[in-house]
Formats: C-alpha cells, sequence, structure tokens
C-alpha cells in the first residue's frame, strides 16, 4: 500500500473493459451451457412425449367387439387423433376380404373352413344360438340405422386410419396377404408397442 | 356471419361427430355450422368434441327430441 501508481485516463478505460468483457464471457459461456442442457432435456421431453395418438389391439372377431373397436377407432379418428389399430387372432377376421384353401397345409385349411368368411359373417359373443344371434343383431341395428360392420370398417378405411395384420398370428391361422384388404400394413408386437408408446389412448378388444 | 347447415337426425353415434368433423375442415374460421341431431347422446358428444376440437359451442337446444347446436368454427 501506498505505492502510487500513475495510469492514464484510456489505459484505464481499456483496463475496464477488458475486465468486463472477461466477466462477461464467463457468464455468457455459463448461460449458453444451461441453455444446451434445457435444450437437450426439451428434446427427451417432446420425443418421450405421447402424441395425439389411439391405439387399437383388435383381438377378438366378433360383430359386437368389433363394432365396439370400429366405433372407437372411427370416433377417435374424428376428433383428430391419428389412430392405428393392430389386428391379431380372431380379430383378422375384420380384414378379411376373401378365403381360399388352394396352397395351405391341411391344419391351415381346418382353421380356414372354421373361420368366419369375413366381417360380413361374423357370429356375436352372447346370444349367438346357431348364427340366429347375428341376423338379429343385423335386423336390429338397421332398424335403429346404425351403421354395418361392413361400413364402419369401410369408413375407417376412408378416414385413414392406420390398420396393421400381425404376421405372427396370420402364420398361425393360415392367412394370407391375398385374403386380407389392400392398403393394410403388415407388422409384430414392436409395430404395435412403437405405436402405443407414442399413445394418450391404447385399448385391447 | 355465414352458416352451413348439416342435419344428422336418425343418425346414431359415433356418424353425427364423423359428419361435424367431415364438414367442419371444409369451413372457414368464422363460419357457424348448425347440426340438427336425434341421436340420444348428442348433447354429451358434441360438447366433447368441441373441447377436444377447440372451437366454440355457441349454443344448443333441443325440442322435443330434435336437438340443434351451432359450433363456430375458430380455430
Amino acid at each position: 500500500m501506498g505505492d502510487n501508481i500513475t495510469i492514464s485516463q484510456s489505459e484505464l478505460i481499456a483496463l475496464v473493459n477488458q475486465l468486463v468483457d472477461q466477466k462477461v464471457n464467463a457468464r455468457l459461456a455459463d448461460v449458453e451451457a444451461s441453455l444446451k442442457s434445457i435444450q437437450g432435456t426439451v428434446g427427451t421431453l417432446s420425443e418421450n412425449c405421447p402424441e395425439d395418438r389411439a391405439t387399437l389391439v383388435v383381438f377378438s372377431g366378433e360383430m359386437d367387439t368389433l363394432f365396439a373397436a370400429f366405433t372407437i377407432a372411427v370416433g377417435a379418428a374424428s376428433m383428430g387423433m391419428e389412430v392405428s389399430m393392430f389386428f391379431t387372432f380372431w380379430g383378422l377376421t375384420a380384414l378379411r376380404k376373401d378365403k381360399t384353401f388352394s396352397g395351405k397345409a391341411v391344419g391351415e385349411k381346418m382353421v380356414a373352413m372354421m373361420l368366419p368368411n369375413g366381417p360380413h359373417a361374423v357370429p356375436t359373443s352372447r346370444m349367438n344360438m346357431a348364427g340366429m344371434g347375428p341376423l338379429f343383431f343385423k335386423y336390429l341395428m338397421a332398424q335403429r340405422n346404425i351403421e354395418s360392420l361392413p361400413n364402419m370398417i369401410a369408413l375407417a378405411q376412408e378416414l385413414g386410419i392406420k390398420m396393421v395384420a400381425c404376421e405372427m398370428s396370420m402364420g398361425v391361422m393360415g392367412v394370407t396377404r391375398a385374403e386380407l384388404l389392400d392398403d393394410i400394413d403388415y407388422g409384430g408386437v414392436a409395430t404395435y408397442l412403437g405405436d402405443a408408446a407414442k399413445s394418450k389412448i391404447t385399448l385391447f378388444v | 356471419m355465414s352458416n352451413v347447415d348439416l342435419d344428422c337426425k336418425g343418425l346414431n353415434c359415433p356418424m353425427p361427430i364423423v359428419k361435424i368433423s367431415r364438414a367442419m375442415k371444409e369451413l372457414q374460421t368464422g363460419v357457424t355450422l348448425t347440426v340438427t341431431a336425434s341421436d340420444p347422446s348428442f348433447k354429451a358428444d358434441v360438447e366433447a368434441w368441441v373441447r377436444k376440437m377447440n372451437q366454440k359451442l355457441t349454443s344448443f337446444t333441443d325440442t322435443a327430441g330434435i336437438q340443434t347446436a351451432v359450433i363456430e368454427k375458430i380455430s
């Protein structure tokens, strides 16, 4: 203490400026680092955030259960949601346009023989009464001006609902791609889970 | 303000909202859609639809089972 340092005004200004720059740069680096970390977090969050999407697994193959599945799917599409439907085992009947026997193994032919020809020929889950139930329900639904199941399926396609047939259950049931509707997708459990993980709603029907 | 009419009388769930969704897509912002329906679930459904789709239900009336909803396209 006590030393007298003479410094010109311009030198003082330069020194102060230098100090200010140092401080500001250090702070700026901190801010930039936290911004980068926030950007990373936001990116991860938006990747994991559910989209406006509904995903349905259609396992059953009766008129009433399929009708419920398609009503929800069509409703969700009409509420602006992206909709994916995964058809497995008995649910594959909803996508069936015809039935073939040629080129199939005996077991596959037997399954083909026992399965309904398509959504127009499905049984009801209760009160089937050897095929009388579906006829009665079709009559009741027509009387009340309720859409038929084949119409609902056509509407779902028209609304751009993604329909995926499960290849594994197609293999078990001996169902070929030629027997199913055109313009559908094919996939496995990961295809379903990929969509379900991004969905707000996921249902098993 | 211009308005478009949509007749959903006699239609059942989910058809009224399918038709509303289609009709609203065609409308410009500020235009109203007047929907008439007889479906018993129409009031609950149209209210849920409007909330989900960020639109505005400007009026709802029910005269002997014939319900009329006026929806304004705001987004």
